[in-house]
């Protein structure tokens, strides 16, 4: 995983990264680190936390990993900066680490199309059963095809979008190609001209949207206010033929909740990108239902929009380390 | 016996055929026998038969034809009609129908759907997501970008323009190529660029999605020389018919990675023989024909079809017929 070869003649600063493959960055991308920075590995890292820890100037977060935490940050007396990939930070406790006079950068506007499409990857494999069509279409079993295989219509439904950041809009914006009815809620309404752009309905009252929505789509970030914010109450209010997206975080939807109304028809289907935790137990309910479609956090996963996201973090980084205006600092 | 309606022949109820909550809009207007029944003594039962419904079968082979002495109208599911000898059907006296429009919406959307589930690796995902040997998720299941890229559609027809409002909506470059140039209105509204050179559409899409019906000009459209024009990271759709596509060139170009991917609702035959090499290849994506396959617009189509034969019966002006 590391250049230490050439430390020799390297004096660009140190991160500590991850890893290299497996659950880590596609090797492709590491050279966009290289250009800025000597890398170490998470794992190599902890073979010698005294030595590596004082060079250490930033602190690059992939999946959560590693973990920004006291024990960690104790050993990088050099830390300028924990630079996330990603633009979500709930997983980082912001105001802690900054007491110990480093910065947080996130990246975000970068992964905003790539998750937009998978939030409507999702909702379009849920409701015409792609997944469930294709295991049938090529399983060496199969005689016939059932025209029991039967979803639910898209084009024309009402789409309900609870969080309207960046995200929330662009999904907004591809509902609407699909000619679907967009609803959407959000802690401020959104202004006139963006609801005329989208063809959007502001619901002030989220019980509305639940109400009204063939499909609802989170797309929220993580924060105490939005924990379980979808529970039992939410998911009855919603139609016996509605589908839940979450392409938010797991926590923002009560799972226990979420596998009863699954269950007991309550909901049509589930597709999720994101679990708590991830992944989940493999005895977990979620596993084996079938009305649920669950993405490994796909998100943001596409070459182009990996190396943005790595670019940023690098560009963050860089500032944070120099002393200059960081461009995604997060306070 | 009270019943003066006339009859149709249907293929089956359920499995391979209509749904319990559909079968009410046929037998609103018609007194039905399923295939299976007919056969069972089609001396008796055919002289009644005036409409024969299609929907995947039975088919209107000659040999059935001339066991339906009264019928006036074979009215087909679906908007497709190359399964349908129109000409031969015709000198019968008998009138062929379709259902157009209310098959565009749910074919677009399962054209996006499948083009979508390629690009992000969604069956692969989910596999992965929920398979209990899933130890840890693997970063490199990466997928391709949809957004900004471009989609080049072959077949600008209903379907082929609904594809194309879909794709403005992910800001994708649009290109199509179809046989006679669309308006410009049209064009502008879509964003859409018309490629006269089908070769020029194959060079720059991302994705090429085939939205053609089948004639014997469109046989064979993508071949061998067309996949190799086509980019090494692009990716093929095909919600039109298997014949479209050159399958043996198909499955050459994708175990080269001549393209990268393909997703197909439609194969030739359906369902492939199980040995196929299409069915076993890691980027091919194939859904068993369910374009249409939601309720609103199964309903929808059933409805069509029943309004069709309704008029050609009683010798009205019939709504969709096909010459």
């Amino acid at each position: 995983c590391v250049s230490s070869l050439q430390a020799m003649e390297d004096n660009k600063p140190w991160a500590l990264i991850s890893e290299v493959g497996e659950q880590g960055y596609i090797e492709e991308v590491t050279d966009i680190m290289k250009q800025h920075f000597q890398i170490i590995c998470h794992k190599d890292f902890l073979q010698n936390p005294q030595l590596h820890g004082p060079k250490i100037q930033a602190l690059f977060v992939w999946n959560a990993f590693p973990e920004a935490e006291p024990a960690l940050l104790g050993s990088l007396p050099s830390l300028k900066v924990v630079a996330n990939g990603g633009v979500g930070i709930d997983h980082l406790d912001v105001p802690y680490i900054n007491s110990l006079g480093v910065k947080v950068t996130n990246t975000p506007d970068v992964v905003t199309d790539a998750t937009a499409d998978m939030a409507l990857g999702l909702l379009l494999a849920s409701a015409r059963k792609i997944v469930e069509g294709h295991q049938i279409a090529v399983n060496p079993k199969t005689t016939y095809i059932p025209q029991s295989l039967m979803g639910v219509e898209v084009a024309g439904s009402t789409m309900g979008i609870i969080g309207m950041g960046r995200i929330g809009y662009k999904i907004a914006q591809r509902g609407k190609g699909f000619d679907m009815k967009i609803l959407y809620h959000n802690r401020n309404r959104r202004s006139v001209e963006d609801e005329q752009a989208l063809g959007a309905t502001y619901c002030e009252n989220m019980d509305d949207l639940l109400k009204e929505s063939d499909f609802v789509v989170l797309a929220v970030n993580l924060t105490p206010e939005t924990i379980g914010l979808i529970g039992h109450r939410e998911l009855s209010l919603m139609k016996r033929t509605a589908t839940l997206v979450n392409v938010s975080r797991g926590l923002v939807v009560d799972q226990d909740a979420l596998v009863k109304a699954s269950q007991s028809g309550t909901i049509r289907a589930a597709a999720l990108d994101v679990t708590h935790p991830e992944p989940l137990p493999r005895d977990h309910p979620l596993l084996s239902l079938p009305n649920v479609l669950i993405t490994p956090h796909v998100g943001t996963n596409t070459y182009t929009t990996t190396r943005k996201m790595v670019q940023k973090m690098v560009e963050n980084a860089v500032a944070a380390v120099k002393g200059q205006s960081v461009p995604n600092e997060v306070s």
